[in-house]
């Protein structure tokens, strides 16, 4: 029955039914799960452009943080000097991180595996101490950015929280839509080829270089949305936000969802919000240096125990279990 | 004119100590294809437990060996417990590429998360073996302190026994025949696995003793040492990341470089210099000032 | 003895060697002859552990060669030279034959042996400080057999000697593997593709087809058997 619909639509079916389940749920929990849910929201759009670069094209990137940080900065010093509306200024998060992107891309398309690693972890390091340099990126400070008050005619019980979901949940629809899009289109297959086997992609005619521009390119774009989402969450932008711990932490929502599969960025997205959680429960009672320091452990730990028994991440493991599942109904 | 020479005198004792992390990148590089990002933690946790044996000891002599040899068996067992393991089910696919560079990230995360919750997260000084004040000459003063002298003195002894080690012992050759010609290795009867250990115990060991020798002169943090992997990191990519006189090489000059970069642009600058220095090696000169052309995409 | 019984390996989906038995004999050459893909180096890396077998076995004299890894066979008097000159190009010539005898550690008779496999390979005494980048390829595949020996084997894995080397070079290893084997009551498995060279100085030859032995017997039966020829030695 499913089948007959075309592939589109049914995507756009699925992102329309997610969007009213969301409206729906934000109306019935409370306040401080409102606020989570707009974190997750963000986070998702992070692991995308990671998935996408990672999984479509096999590159490690340890430099997202900082593409969030320019993407963060852009949307904010548009609305801060220029005075441009929300919606445009996340398009500027999205350009101006694939501008600095584009350029990280070419370099990336000469490196591999740990060189990309470490040049990006560079940058990771190095982009933040020039926000605090410079004045006109207010410092440690940082900008103000916020999504405003949420519109009147919505009524006095529409929470600032509840809009804060409202658009950070719709930013991320819309990017969800057009990460499967591009995962499904020429290029997604493209991407596909290089990363199985670069020489056989050369030989069929791919430009594998330039294929691996333009993926590091979007990805940033993502990391860009991502940044300015993020941003609204905690109503400004500063350089603490984007510290190299934010690079490794999307990473590791990617690497538990799975680097390959783009739902899999919601399961590592869900996993990011509930670590603070499980270190909070688990650290109740004892010293601050435990609480502060027990989610980076549980973070590692996650990520070492993932690629020594589920290299594909929990995506992948359920893949193989429905996989497993179904052989059996069959036979 | 002066001021110049100063702030390259200044570089000096730095670019001594990322040589020694660019050496412990490098023979962990050679023997396993894996850069090990979490040797900042390695380093971290050595120069605590170095900080905790010089509280007890007040010997800074006992707390440098405690330190050093604690590196090693982290080292070794960072190869043992974990790299080990991953590279035996090695697939294909993107998660056989990362899974090296994601495993030891997940182990910096938790080394440095567990440092924290031992020694807290407040910063430290880590005492010098001699005063860190500059010495004056005839009346003028030159920016570089007997602690100065030190480094530079104990990072060329490590870099010579490093030398001597694999260019005139057994242990040695069956080191660099592991990490060149793996199969030939074994096949000459060479226990590959043993030698790659070892090879991860000296990196651990080398690393610890650029954490102990840098933190007199920055500070210490669960995280502090950071900074040194990447400046480590991109000593080994200017050196080829394959040689180690390269590596050495590649650490002077990035300190010399980083020193001027601090002096004329300030201190916000200079981490950005050792990205975009990254950058241009890998683009100009991808196989490092020493390598062989061809060797940089394994 | 080398004694394999039914010996199977797979490559994933590929049986690259098919329940081969044979026997070798103490002081004989086996020549392994057959096709580009018929499962030769297969049988070899087998034997020496650097691939898995999936079945039978593999014994030389009472040790079971398929229970050892690769490091630890050499130990027991089994060295194998690899496809492909293996010799180690970040090493000079000299260490490449010292990393032959490392296991053996201090013993004293590595001179002894060193000094032997100079005799036999003049050209690398000449080479020793040189590095094994810089030597052309006979003179690397005469370092490769050079390193295996230095192990002082009783029992050599040779294969593909003759790869890629001109006529009079292939003709000067061969012979140097013949006298040596003659001289010291060397046990020599022997995988060529050039069959006319090893069925020249091996005494017993089996013909490998898509990992199956289709053919064994004595080398000069082998040699002379016109039908044969054609059909599995293409001359």
């Amino acid at each position: 029955m499913l089948k007959l619909i075309p592939r589109p639509l049914r995507t756009l079916i699925v992102i329309a039914l997610l969007a009213v389940v969301f409206i729906l749920l934000a109306d019935r929990v409370d306040e401080y799960r409102v606020y989570q849910g707009a974190t997750i929201a963000a986070y998702v759009v992070a692991i995308i452009s990671i998935v996408l670069l990672t999984g479509y094209s096999g590159q490690v990137s340890l430099g997202h943080g900082a593409l969030m940080a320019v993407g963060g900065y852009s949307a904010a010093l548009v609305v801060q000097n220029l005075h441009w509306p929300l919606w445009i200024s996340f398009f500027v998060a999205v350009l101006g991180a694939a501008a600095v992107g584009a350029i990280l891309g070419i370099a990336a398309a000469r490196l591999s595996g740990p060189y990309l690693a470490g040049t990006t972890l560079a940058f990771a390091v190095g982009l933040p101490s020039i926000a605090n340099r410079f004045t006109a990126l207010g410092g440690e400070q940082g900008i103000g950015y916020d999504v405003g008050l949420p519109p009147a005619r919505f009524g006095d019980s529409f929470t600032q929280y509840k809009w804060l979901f409202w658009i950070c949940a719709a930013a991320t629809l819309v990017a969800v839509g057009v990460a499967i899009h591009i995962s499904r289109s020429r290029y997604g297959r493209i991407w596909r080829a290089v990363r199985a086997d670069e020489t056989a992609a050369a030989l069929a005619g791919i430009n594998v270089a330039r294929s691996k521009v333009l993926v590091f390119t979007i990805s940033a774009g993502f990391a860009g949305l991502a940044g300015a989402l993020f941003s609204t969450t905690v109503f400004l932008v500063a350089p603490a936000s984007f510290s190299l711990g934010l690079s490794f932490l999307i990473l590791t929502g990617a690497v538990i969802g799975g680097v390959r599969s783009i739902y899999g960025a919601i399961i590592g997205a869900f996993v990011l919000i509930i670590i603070p959680i499980i270190a909070e429960t688990l650290s109740s009672g004892a010293s601050e240096s435990v609480a502060t320091n027990l989610p980076a452990v549980i973070t590692g730990a996650l990520l070492v125990l993932t690629v020594l028994l589920s290299p594909g991440g929990t995506a992948a493991t359920f893949e193989h279990l429905t996989k497993a599942i179904r052989g059996k109904v069959r036979h | 004119m002066q001021q110049f020479i100063d702030t390259l005198i200044l570089g000096v004792s730095f670019g001594a100590i990322y040589a020694l992390m660019a050496l412990a990148l490098i023979l962990v590089w050679r023997s396993t294809r894996v850069v090990n990002f979490a040797q900042a933690g390695q380093a971290v946790l050595s120069t605590y437990i170095g900080l905790e044996i010089h509280r007890l000891t007040s010997s800074y002599w006992i707390a440098l060996i405690v330190a050093v040899i604690a590196g090693g068996i982290v080292g070794g067992l960072v190869d043992l417990l974990m790299v080990r393991p991953l590279s035996r089910h090695s697939g294909t696919g993107p998660e056989a590429a990362v899974a090296p560079v994601i495993g030891t990230l997940g182990l910096l995360a938790i080394v440095q998360g567990v440092v924290g919750i031992f020694w807290g997260g407040e910063f430290r000084k880590y005492p010098a073996a001699f005063s860190t004040d500059a010495i004056s000459i005839g009346g003028s003063r030159i920016p570089f302190s007997p602690f100065d002298i030190f480094i530079v003195a104990i990072v060329l002894a490590v870099m010579v026994a490093f030398g001597f080690i694999f260019q005139r012992t057994g242990l040695g050759l069956a080191m660099r025949a592991a990490a060149f010609g793996s199969e030939v290795a074994q096949l000459a009867g060479v226990r590959t696995g043993r030698v790659r250990t070892v090879g991860w115990s000296f990196a651990g060991s080398a690393g610890a003793l650029a954490g102990v020798l840098i933190t007199p002169n920055v500070f210490l943090a669960p995280n502090s040492l950071d900074l040194l992997l990447v400046f480590g990191f991109t000593a080994a990519v200017i050196g080829g990341l394959e040689s180690m006189v390269g590596g050495a090489l590649g650490g002077l000059a990035l300190g010399l470089g980083l020193a001027i970069v601090l002096q004329y642009l300030g201190s916000s600058f200079t981490f950005m210099a050792a990205f975009v220095v990254l950058i241009v090696v890998l683009l100009v000169r991808p196989q490092g000032l020493l390598g062989k052309k061809g060797a940089r995409r394994a | 003895m080398l004694r394999i019984d039914s010996l199977t390996t797979d490559h994933g989906q590929v049986r690259a060697v098919d329940h081969v038995s044979f026997d070798v004999e103490v002081g004989s050459c086996t020549a392994v002859i057959g096709a580009n893909g018929a499962g030769k180096s297969s049988l070899l890396r087998t034997l020496s552990g650097l691939v898995k077998s999936s079945s039978g076995s593999a014994h030389w004299g009472d040790i079971d060669l398929l229970k050892l890894p690769t490091s630890e066979i050499v130990r027991h008097g089994v060295a194998h030279v690899p496809e492909g000159r293996s010799v180690i190009a970040e090493l000079s010539v000299e260490e490449n034959l010292t990393l032959g005898a490392l296991w053996r550690g201090k013993d004293p008779d590595v001179a002894v042996t060193k000094s032997e496999v100079l005799d036999l390979f003049p050209r690398l005494g000449e080479r020793l400080k040189q590095g094994a980048d810089s030597l052309s390829g006979g003179e690397r595949q005469m370092l490769a057999i050079g390193r295996a020996l230095m192990a002082r084997p009783k029992l050599l894995l040779l294969d593909e000697p003759s790869l890629g080397l001109a006529p009079i070079v292939i003709e000067q290893i061969f012979h140097t593997i013949d006298t040596m084997r003659k001289a010291t009551g060397l046990t020599v498995v022997l995988v060529e593709q050039n069959a006319v060279s090893a069925l020249g100085i091996a005494n017993h030859a089996i013909v490998l087809s898509l990992g199956k032995i289709v053919v064994s017997g004595s080398a000069s039966d082998i040699a002379s058997d016109e039908s044969l020829r054609h059909a599995y030695l293409g001359y």
